[in-house]
C-alpha cells in the first residue's frame, strides 16, 4: 500500500502540495509515483523565477525504466528548486515526502484547495 | 499469461511482475539498482524459465545446423562446447539470437528467447521437414532455466548444488555439461548475459523451487528482468526485438563476428547478406554524469547523417547513461553525436561497446564536454 500523509494536496498528476508558513508550496511526488516509476537515476529541476501555468510540466525525473515529466500542480512561480537532490536520487524512493523538487507560490492560493485531499488521492490510486 | 514455475515464489518475495513477451515474469523485487550491483559485485539469479531449449536429436544434427545456423557449427568439436548465433531469413533478416551447444554427432541443443520461441521451434520444424525429415526436434518445456551470475556466483551455486560442482568445476568458459539423463536431467553451462561469470542451471520444473530456494539461502539475490536489462546492455550485448529483428542483419546489429561468409558452406540467409552489404553499423554512445538519461527511440544526428538508439538505459556501474545506436556506416568512436531527448539535443560521445563488464568499465578514459 502506497503512503498517502494526511497533511498534504495531491495532483491527479502524483505530485504532493505542503503549505509553507511564508504562502509558498514545496512539491514533490508521491509514494504511488515513486513506486510506479522505481529507482530514479536522473532529475531536472525548473528555474527559480519561472512563471508556470496549472498542469505545465515543470521538472523531469528518471527511472532506470521510464522518463515522467512533473507538472506544476498550481499556476504561480517557482520560488525555490531542490538543485542538491540530483545528488541523492535514493531519497525520492526511500522517503518521496521529504525529498521535494521544487517550492511554488500560487498565483491564487484557493487553487490549491482544488487539489485531491489524501482521501480522495487515495481512492483515485486504489 | 504464461508463467514459469517460479510464479509463485517471485510473487510471495513481493517481485512486481511485467507482461515480457506474454510472460507474467519479474521486472524487480524492491531496487532494480541494487539487483544490479549484486551481479557485478557477489551473485544474483534470474528466472529465465521463460527461454526454450530445443534439442535437435537424431543423424544429420550437424550437418542440418550447419545450414539453419549463421554461425559455423563446425567450430563446436569438443563435447559441450557452446557457441552464439543468428538464425536468418533468407533475406539476412535477423528471426532470433541463441545459443547452440554440441553434446554429440547426433545431439545439439538450442537455446532461444522467449517472444521467438514459438516462431524458432515453427521455423525449425519447416526446415527440417524439407532438409532432414528424420531429424526430431524437441522443445524442452519440461526444463527450467535459472541463471546465476556475478564473481561469486559459481562459488554459490555450489554451496547451493554441491551434486553439481564435480560436473561444472571443470567447465571453460561458454561450455556446458549435463548431469543425469531423462526426466532427471539437469544442465549446467558457463554462459550468461550480464557480461559476469557465472552459470546458466537448468532443472526439471518440479526441482525449480527448490534450487532458487537454496540458492537463494546461499547468499544469491533474486533479480528481476530490468536488471537483466542493465547489465547485458552495459555488457554490450544486444537484446532481441531492439538491436536486431527480421528487417536488420547481422552485419548491421555489431554480429558480423558471428557470420562466417569466407569459408564455402551454404546457411540460410548467406547468399542475401552477400549481395547486401551493410550501410548502417552500431555503436555504444555515452553521456556525461548526470548528463540525462538516453532512452530507445531516440534520434540521433552525426556527420554521416541520421540514426536511432536502439537501447539506452542509466548504467548503475558507470553512473552515466549509456546506449547502443543504429548510425550510419562512417561515426566512429572519439566522434561526437547529437540526440534528441525532449526539447534539447544532448551530446553524447561514440565509443566502442561494451561498457562494462567483470565489474568495471570499459570506457576510454575521455574528455568530458
Amino acid at each position: 500500500m502506497s503512503s498517502v500523509p494526511d497533511n498534504l494536496r495531491y495532483a491527479s498528476s502524483h505530485e504532493w502540495m505542503r503549505a509553507e508558513s511564508d504562502g509558498s508550496f514545496t512539491v514533490g511526488i508521491s509514494d504511488f509515483a515513486q513506486e510506479q516509476l522505481g529507482d530514479l537515476v536522473f532529475l531536472e529541476v525548473p528555474e527559480v523565477g519561472r512563471k508556470v501555468e496549472a498542469g505545465e510540466a515543470v521538472a523531469v525525473v528518471e527511472s532506470v525504466k521510464a522518463a515522467s515529466d512533473v507538472y506544476a500542480p498550481v499556476a504561480g512561480e517557482v520560488v525555490a528548486a531542490n538543485d542538491g537532490l540530483a545528488d541523492a536520487l535514493v531519497q525520492v524512493n526511500k522517503d518521496p515526502y521529504n525529498a521535494w523538487l521544487f517550492r511554488i507560490r500560487p498565483a491564487n492560493a484557493a487553487d490549491v484547495q482544488k487539489l485531491m485531499d489524501a482521501a480522495a488521492y487515495t481512492k483515485s490510486i486504489g | 499469461m504464461k508463467t514459469t514455475p517460479l510464479h509463485e515464489t517471485h510473487r510471495s518475495a513481493g517481485a512486481r511482475l511485467v507482461d515480457f513477451a506474454g510472460w507474467d515474469m519479474p521486472l524487480h523485487y524492491g531496487s532494480q539498482l541494487e539487483e544490479h550491483h549484486a551481479v557485478r559485485r557477489d551473485a544474483g539469479m534470474f528466472d529465465t524459465s521463460h527461454m526454450l531449449a530445443i534439442d535437435i536429436e537424431g543423424t544429420g544434427a550437424r550437418a542440418f545446423l550447419r545450414y539453419a545456423l549463421a554461425n559455423n557449427v563446425d567450430r563446436l568439436t569438443t563435447p559441450g562446447k557452446a557457441q552464439y548465433s543468428c538464425l536468418l531469413t533468407e533475406d539476412g533478416g535477423v528471426l532470433d539470437d541463441l545459443i547452440v551447444y554440441f553434446f554429440a554427432e547426433d545431439f545439439f541443443r538450442v537455446i532461444v528467447n522467449a517472444g521467438t520461441a514459438d516462431g524458432d521451434f515453427a521455423w525449425l520444424g519447416g526446415l527440417r521437414a524439407r532438409i532432414a525429415p528424420a531429424l526430431s526436434l524437441r522443445p524442452r518445456r519440461d526444463l527450467a532455466m535459472i541463471a546465476v551470475q556475478g564473481p561469486n556466483a559459481r562459488e554459490k551455486t555450489w554451496a547451493a548444488l554441491p551434486d553439481l560442482r564435480a560436473a561444472s568445476e571443470p567447465l571453460g568458459v561458454f561450455f556446458g555439461v549435463r548431469v543425469g539423463a531423462g526426466s532427471a536431467e539437469r544442465f549446467i553451462a558457463r554462459t550468461g548475459y550480464t557480461g559476469e561469470d557465472g552459470f546458466e542451471v537448468l532443472v526439471p520444473n518440479a526441482r525449480a523451487v527448490d534450487a532458487w530456494k537454496r540458492l537463494a539461502q546461499a547468499g544469491v539475490r533474486p533479480c528481476g528482468l530490468g536488471a537483466r536489462d542493465t547489465l547485458r546492455l552495459e555488457a554490450g550485448m544486444n537484446l532481441y526485438g531492439h538491436e536486431m529483428d527480421a528487417t536488420v542483419t547481422p552485419l548491421e546489429c555489431g554480429l558480423a563476428w558471428t557470420v562466417d561468409l569466407k569459408s564455402q558452406r551454404d546457411f540460410v540467409g548467406k547468399q542475401a547478406l552477400l549481395a547486401r552489404p551493410p550501410l548502417r553499423q552500431l555503436v555504444g554512445l555515452v553521456l556525461p554524469p548526470r548528463g540525462g538519461v538516453l532512452r530507445a527511440g531516440q534520434v540521433v544526428h552525426t556527420a554521416q547523417g541520421a540514426g536511432v538508439i536502439t537501447s539506452g538505459t542509466f548504467s548503475p556501474t558507470l553512473g552515466q547513461s549509456v546506449a547502443l545506436a543504429r548510425v550510419p556506416l562512417g561515426v566512429a568512436p572519439g566522434d561526437s553525436v547529437q540526440v534528441a531527448v525532449r526539447d534539447k539535443h544532448l551530446e553524447a560521445s561514440v565509443v566502442k561497446p561494451p561498457f562494462a563488464r567483470h565489474g568495471k568499465s570499459m570506457l576510454p578514459a575521455m574528455e568530458i564536454h
